[in-house]
């Protein structure tokens, strides 16, 4: 039994190496779209406090609309064009509705309020596209398909040219994001809302604009996520269950660290494909569905703001 | 009063509620002449701070509200502006206790005070040379994190972080607090300086009324939300319940706080 566990996994590993790889090249993937989910919770939280329910929701709207406009006639590119357009909206009428009469009410009540968002964008999504799944435009997109074979340590390791497309995008998005907080006006304004909102507004900067600013943001990455993952499977609202595992990310990351969203979804994904592959017959399999919010509980018993949690500076 | 002519801004017998229920400002007027340094002096609780952010507006953020009375700036109503329209008009609060962000550098802590400024990257490069003028040692730490450096240095950045939005009044509040005499000091040294070169009016809310009237012209003073007594700095050292209450001296000399009676304190100025 001991040896089943602790030996005959690693034994497995080294023996058949390419398999390894490809299992770890699985976990990557997963990881890379856990990852965009939680950089969106991530944008939010950071910038308003608000722990948002609905980015799940947000992600299948985004690839709802977009195929949806497509089936109804509009060319790919301008669709996407005005599905980004449909997230601002989005994003301006939150901020508009929801969160400019709900300011200065507890945390719980602007919790409760994404509720009310993600139910709202359920229907509205239902009602306007139907409640079908429906194929990602993949082609349209001009994303590739298929799979390239590679000999890697003497075996053979299959790789979906969909799924090099979706770590590289993913890659840009954050090196982009990244650019963007460091460097522009509006990305350092976001960085001090984040950090003080009462010094933010004494300093002049627009609370209501930086949120619309922010939620538009975590729309766009939600529009990504909701691409690569519908191309992956399909475009329903069974989606919204990997909001989900955005949630383990989190706790992993931390809920305010940007590089914590994409390390601890890294983690989460990798260490939820190894653990099936190796670990899961040991129990009939399955396993892959809660290792993650397992990885996640013995993080709060030692390390609860994460791995990356924003330190809370005190000056002695 | 030097540059006592126009007032910059006026408050006019204003009441601030708090929560609907709680009433700290019982009717509060006051001027500020432009290019002046006015100071609002008081104790604990006295609504120094909740005038200050009636002014800024900073006070809905906070559940308040201006129930009556108003505030002109220019000759213009501003009590219904949000903070940052404010701003962009050239007032701008320095709250209490610096409130820095902690996790940002020093410098980027300056550029945050430029948000509201359409003028372009180059005058405000231009600008924050200027406040490294003022504040050489802010310049030594530009690099470092805000919430790692000390308290005056906070203090700098704080109103450094004012002043990068080219303010023509700043709202400064209780710079004095948790800093050392020294360094209370050379934070004042900088606002007379700033006031005469560079001609920002300022209001300042202040405990330390020993030096505040020091380096204002012009001084109110609030108790329990109103204001019981005001008048040029000189006239109110010279005054002798200023002196016994505020400055710790009596006309036998310097007095022991153990010989005061409190409740005498109090009644005085309410009777």
């Amino acid at each position: 039994m001991l040896y089943s566990i602790f030996v005959d996994p690693f034994v497995q590993m080294v023996e058949l190496p390419d398999l390894l790889v490809q299992v770890l090249w699985e976990g990557v993937v997963a990881g890379v779209l856990y990852a965009l989910i939680a950089l969106g919770f991530v944008l939010i939280f950071k910038a308003s406090g608000v722990f948002n329910f609905a980015q799940g929701i947000m992600v299948v709207f985004a690839a709802l609309s977009l195929v949806g406009l497509h089936e109804n006639g509009v060319p790919a590119p301008l669709a996407l064009v005005l599905t980004v357009a449909i997230m601002y909206a989005l994003a301006w009428s939150i901020e508009r509705i929801v969160l400019r009469p709900l300011v200065n009410q507890p945390d719980i009540i602007l919790f409760m309020a994404t509720f009310g968002i993600s139910y709202l964008l359920i229907g509205l999504g239902e009602f306007i596209f139907g409640g079908q799944p429906k194929m990602m435009i993949t082609d349209q997109l001009m994303l590739p398909r298929g799979a390239i074979d590679l000999q890697i340590l003497g075996g053979r390791v299959t790789v979906q040219k969909l799924d090099i497309a979706a770590a590289v995008i993913a890659g840009m998005m954050v090196a982009l994001l990244a650019v963007f907080f460091r460097s522009t006006r509006v990305g350092l304004a976001l960085r001090a809302v984040a950090d003080s909102h009462k010094a933010a507004l004494s300093v002049g900067i627009s609370l209501n604009h930086i949120w619309v600013v922010v939620w538009f943001t975590a729309g766009l990455v939600a529009l990504v996520t909701g691409i690569m993952w519908g191309a992956r499977s399909d475009v329903s609202f069974a989606l919204q269950i990997i909001a989900l595992k955005a949630l383990p990310v989190l706790i992993l990351g931390g809920f305010t660290s940007v590089p914590g969203a994409i390390v601890g979804g890294l983690i989460i994904g990798v260490g939820e494909k190894l653990g099936e592959f190796y670990w899961g017959p040991l129990v009939g399999g399955g396993i892959e569905s809660w290792l993650a919010y397992l990885i996640a509980l013995v993080f709060l018993l030692f390390r609860p703001q994460g791995l990356f949690g924003e330190k809370i500076i005190e000056r002695i | 009063m030097t540059a006592a002519t126009l007032p910059i801004l006026s408050v006019n017998n204003i009441e601030v509620i708090y929560d609907h229920v709680i009433l700290v400002l019982k009717g509060v007027s006051l001027t500020v002449p432009s290019g002046g340094i006015v100071a609002l002096l008081g104790a604990n609780g006295a609504g120094k701070t909740t005038t200050l952010k009636a002014i800024s507006n900073l006070l809905r953020a906070e559940r308040g509200d201006v129930t009556k009375g108003g505030i002109e700036y220019k000759g213009e109503r501003v009590d219904r502006l949000s903070p940052n329209e404010l701003v962009r008009k050239g007032v701008i609060q320095v709250m209490e206790g610096r409130h820095c962000f902690g996790h940002l550098t020093v410098e980027e802590n300056l550029l945050t005070g430029a948000y509201t400024r359409k003028d372009g990257q180059a005058a405000v490069r231009a600008d924050l040379e200027m406040v490294y003028g003022y504040f050489p040692r802010l310049k030594e730490r530009r690099r470092s994190q805000a919430g790692y450096t000390s308290g005056g240095e906070q203090q700098m950045t704080a109103i450094g972080r004012a002043l990068m939005a080219r303010p023509t009044t700043i709202l400064l509040d209780e710079p004095s607090m948790g800093l050392a005499p020294q360094l209370v000091e050379e934070i004042f040294e900088i606002v007379r300086k700033l006031n005469e070169e560079k001609k920002v009016t300022f209001l300042l809310a202040e405990q330390n009324t020993n030096v505040a009237l020091r380096y204002a012209h012009h001084g109110y003073i609030l108790e329990n939300g109103r204001v019981v007594m005001e008048g040029s700095a000189a006239t109110l050292r010279e005054n002798e319940d200023v002196k016994e209450f505020y400055l710790g001296l009596s006309a036998s000399g310097r007095k022991s706080y153990r010989e005061v009676k409190h409740y005498k304190r109090r009644k005085r100025w309410l009777a």
